[in-house]
Formats: C-alpha cells, structure tokens, sequence
C-alpha cells in the first residue's frame, strides 16, 4: 500500500537531510507506528505519502500510484484515498459536528443524499451519535479527536495517517482513540500513526518503525516503543 | 455546486465592505478607462478630420518673387507650369490636383481681408498661382513635397500639416494622458482586488487546508474566490458602462454640446468604450484573484 525506495529528503535552504536513504513498505491493511523524537522525520515520512512534498531522493509508492511520477492534478485523487487526523484536531469551529464531517464530503463533490446517509452512520462508528448539533468548542479534547477521525474516515479511505493524534489528549481517552483507530484497522483500512507515546506503543503490540535522525533504525513486527 | 454558491455567497457577505470597496474602485477605474477610450476615439476622429481638409500648396514664381528655383524678374513659364501639374497628377500619392489662378487667389484675398486697410495693398499681378494638392494618405507628405519642391517655377511648397502640427501633437498627448491616467487607476484597481481575495484567503486557511486534505480539486477551492471577484467585477463593469451610456447620451441630446463633439462621438464610439471596459473588467477581475491565491492553493 505505501512503500518507499530509498528515499532521502532535504528541505529548502536546509543542509542536514529529514530522511535519508528511507527503505520501507507497509502492506494493505497493516497497523504501523512511527516512532522517533521530534525531528527524527517522522512528519516528513507522512507528508511525503500525502505528497505535500516531493522526495529530493528515491521513489515514493502510494496505493500503486507512484508519486514522483504524479500529475499535479491528479494530488486530489490520490488524498481521497488517504484520511488524516491531526494532533490539534483542525476542526472549522463554526461547523457543527455534523457540518464538519460532512464538509470532507461537499468539497469532494458527493451527493447529497449519500452524504445524508454516510455521515452519521460514521458519526455512530466512532461514538459520537447524539452529538451531531453540537459545535466543536462543546465537546472535550476525546470528542473532538474522535470528530477528526470521523471526518478522516467518513470517506472510507484505503489509508488513515494519524500524526500524534494523541498528543493533546490525556492517557484514559488516549485509549479511547486508540480502540477507534484499532477499530477501523479492522475494516482493512491501513493505519499509520507517528506518535511519542510510548504506553500506547506498548499496549497495542503493532509493528514499530523507529526513526532516528531521518533514518530507519528498528522495523519490528509486534514491537514496544522502547529498544530492546 | 450549492456548497460553492453557499460559500461565495458567505464570502460576500463576511467582508461586504470590502467588496463595496472593490466594487467602488472597479466602478471609477473602469469608467474613467472608458472615458479614456472616447477620449481617445474622439482625438482619432478630429485628427481623421482634420487631415481630410489637409492638403499641400505649391506655389509658384511670379515676377516679383525671389527663391532658388525662380528666375528673377520672370514668372513661372507654361512649360514650367505643366511639368509640375504632370509631376503631381502622375503621383501615386496624389489623390487630387487642384489649379488656383491669381484671380482666383485674388479674390480669396479680397473676402479674407474684407474692409482691412490691407484689402486695397496688393493687385492681382502680384499674387501667386498655386496647385492645392489633397493626398491619398495625409501623413505621408514628404514624398509629394520633395516630389515638386525642386522643380524650375517652385517658388514655395507649404504643407498644412506644419501649421497644425502642435494641435496634433496636443491631441496626442490627450490620447496618451487619458490611456496612462486610466491604466494607472486600473492597476491601483488590479491591486486591491488581488489584496482583498488575498485576505479572504487567509480568512478561509483553515477550510482551505481540510480541503486540500481531503482532496477537493483546485477548480473546486478556487470556485468561490473567483465567483466573488468575477461578481465584483462585473457590478463594477454595470455601473461603469451605465455611466459611459448617460455620458454620451447626455453629449448627443444637448445641442450645443453635440455642435462641438458633432457626430465623432456616439452610440458606436460608446460601443467599443463599453466592450473595452467589460473586456479589461473581466481580467481585472480574474487575473489579480489567480495570482493572489496561488500562495494559499500551492501543492
């Protein structure tokens, strides 16, 4: 589903390489974490999938499109496969939770009527039925994140990139978006998730890519967060 | 499609008085581009006019006159007087070819100087014979002139487009003064424009980011920035061409006005002032909105 081909980036202006010589693959359906301290390049690995950015290095392959190769044009297709949940949530606060969950879907162009239909079957799925009119300054951190997620997956992407989707939240409802992010691992969806949070590693026992200064240094199915 | 309407319309509204203000300054600007073009036009007729009546006399020797190709003491010859009619009908550039006798210059002096106590100094001997030569194309003189000014019996070409050579040039820079002040206003418009999408882009960051994220197309995101200026744009280009339409409405009804403005400008002048205010309305409108948002939509 994603793999990468040595793939080394440097940004603009910037002598010391984010990812450097970057061998990976994940395959449909996988769970992986992305762990490293800040800097380690592991947003710069999820913004490569995304093709915010295109590696100075190595050949880039997302759900079998190869992206160096990709048309500008043909960017938005490509996110249409993938769904992405941020640490700061990134809601429009003038939305409802509806509302913002059905924006992902508008500006893709789908119908009305599915629309009136996906959302809140997506809304129930990730525990949010109820909470539709609500605006996202009512709800708790958990509620949010899981408002994110409903937005990232309402569209039932092939893959789910979750950057630190933990970060702002405290330990108890961390579990609870784990448990979601689990949950919808299983419909097929590939997850891939940088995060810091070493418990949450440890807990779910998926595999662990460890980056450090840009480069790949431990790929360990069932893996901790820590070296072992 | 509703959502796009439904955000133009939500964007016009946000900051309605900056899209006054841009109606506003697309209003003035564009009325004064299209008062630039009558101008304009109205300068081309006058000219066109102007060099209708244009034509080059040739005068010629008498026996009183002096000059490098006169014989003093003696007239211009008949032989003489032939090969410049032949000469100047034999030019390509030569539309017609006109002979004023003395008598008839006489006379013409005569009505001119009418009651002057200069009306009685001269006689008919001492006045020139002339050819009044009109062109096929006004500007280009210079040929016809060098054509007959060396000839035997030449005593003096005048080419009447010396004596109204500053009017022209005035007219021109009428012309160029109208164009310039306008473009000025235009690109002072052209900035504002492209200043005001630029903050309702950085208003809207936040829904432009989740839209690149979850794939909307660029047309998409683009849709309502474009919309909203192509609307102000457009209320601009209405009022301008309102204004440009009651100007010359104004200037062909009032008779004393349309004496002086007779027939060079009107309805057809308006015209083409109008499609050139909706024209540069439209790009006004359009490109300044391509280039400010570019930033915000960058892959």
């Amino acid at each position: 589903m994603i793999r990468f081909d040595d793939v080394s980036k440097t940004y603009e202006g910037q002598r010391r390489a984010a990812l450097s010589n970057v061998d990976l693959e994940i395959d449909k359906g996988e769970f992986v974490f992305l762990v490293g301290q800040s800097g380690s390049g592991k947003s710069t690995f999820l913004r490569l999938v995304l093709r915010e950015y295109r590696p100075s290095r190595g050949r880039v392959f997302v759900a079998g499109r190869e992206l160096n190769r990709l048309h500008n044009w043909k960017i938005p297709g490509l996110r249409r496969q993938i769904g992405t949940v941020f640490q700061d949530f990134r809601l429009l606060p003038g939305k409802t939770v509806y509302e913002n969950v059905a924006f992902a879907l508008q500006v893709i162009g789908k119908p009305r009527r599915e629309i009136r239909q996906v959302v809140p079957e997506t809304l129930e799925l990730v525990g949010l039925d109820g909470k539709g009119d609500r605006l996202p300054e009512e709800l708790s951190g958990g509620e949010q994140q899981r408002v994110a997620v409903a937005r990232a997956f309402v569209n039932r992407p092939r893959i789910l990139i979750a950057d630190e989707p933990t970060g702002n939240l405290d330990p108890a409802t961390s579990v609870g978006i784990m448990k979601l992010l689990d949950r919808i691992n299983r419909t097929g969806t590939t997850v891939v998730m940088a995060t810091h949070d070493s418990t949450i590693v440890d807990q779910m026992r998926k595999r662990v890519v460890q980056l450090v200064d840009g480069r790949v240094v431990r790929d360990q199915a069932r893996g901790v967060y820590g070296q072992q | 499609m509703r959502h796009i309407f439904s955000e133009t319309w939500s964007g016009l509204r946000r900051h309605i008085s900056m899209v006054v203000a841009v109606v506003v300054t697309a209003f003035v600007s564009l009325t004064l581009f299209g008062a630039g073009l009558l101008v304009y036009q109205y300068a081309d007729a006058l000219k066109g006019n102007w060099y209708d009546r244009v034509e080059i006399s040739v005068f010629l020797c008498t026996e009183a006159t002096l000059g490098d190709n006169c014989t003093p003491g003696a007239g211009v010859t008949d032989a003489e007087r032939s090969l410049i009619e032949e000469t100047l009908t034999t030019n390509p550039e030569v539309a017609s070819v006109e002979f004023e006798t003395k008598e008839e210059a006489y006379r013409e002096f005569q009505e001119a100087f009418e009651g002057s106590p200069i009306q009685d100094s001269l006689t008919v001997e001492q006045m020139q014979e002339s050819f009044r030569v009109k062109l096929v194309d006004p500007q280009q003189f210079e040929g016809v002139v060098s054509s007959v000014a060396g000839l035997p019996g030449v005593q003096a070409v005048q080419d009447m487009r010396e004596i109204l050579r500053p009017l022209i040039n005035a007219l021109q820079a009428a012309q160029v003064a109208a164009l310039v002040t306008s473009g000025l206003l235009l690109l002072a418009a052209a900035l504002q424009i492209g200043n005001t999408i630029r903050m309702a882009a950085v208003a809207r960051r936040r829904e432009i980011g989740i839209m690149r994220l979850v794939g909307a197309s660029y047309a998409y995101i683009m849709a309502p920035f474009l919309l909203e200026s192509l609307i102000a744009g457009v209320l601009g280009v209405v009022l301008a061409c309102g204004t440009i339409a009651g100007l010359v409405a104004w200037l062909t009804q009032n008779p004393q006005l349309s004496i002086q403005a007779g027939g060079w400008i009107g309805w057809q002048e308006a015209g083409i002032a109008m499609a050139g205010v909706a024209a540069v309305g439209i790009v006004l409108s359009i490109v300044p909105t391509l280039i400010a948002t570019r930033r915000y939509l960058r892959v």
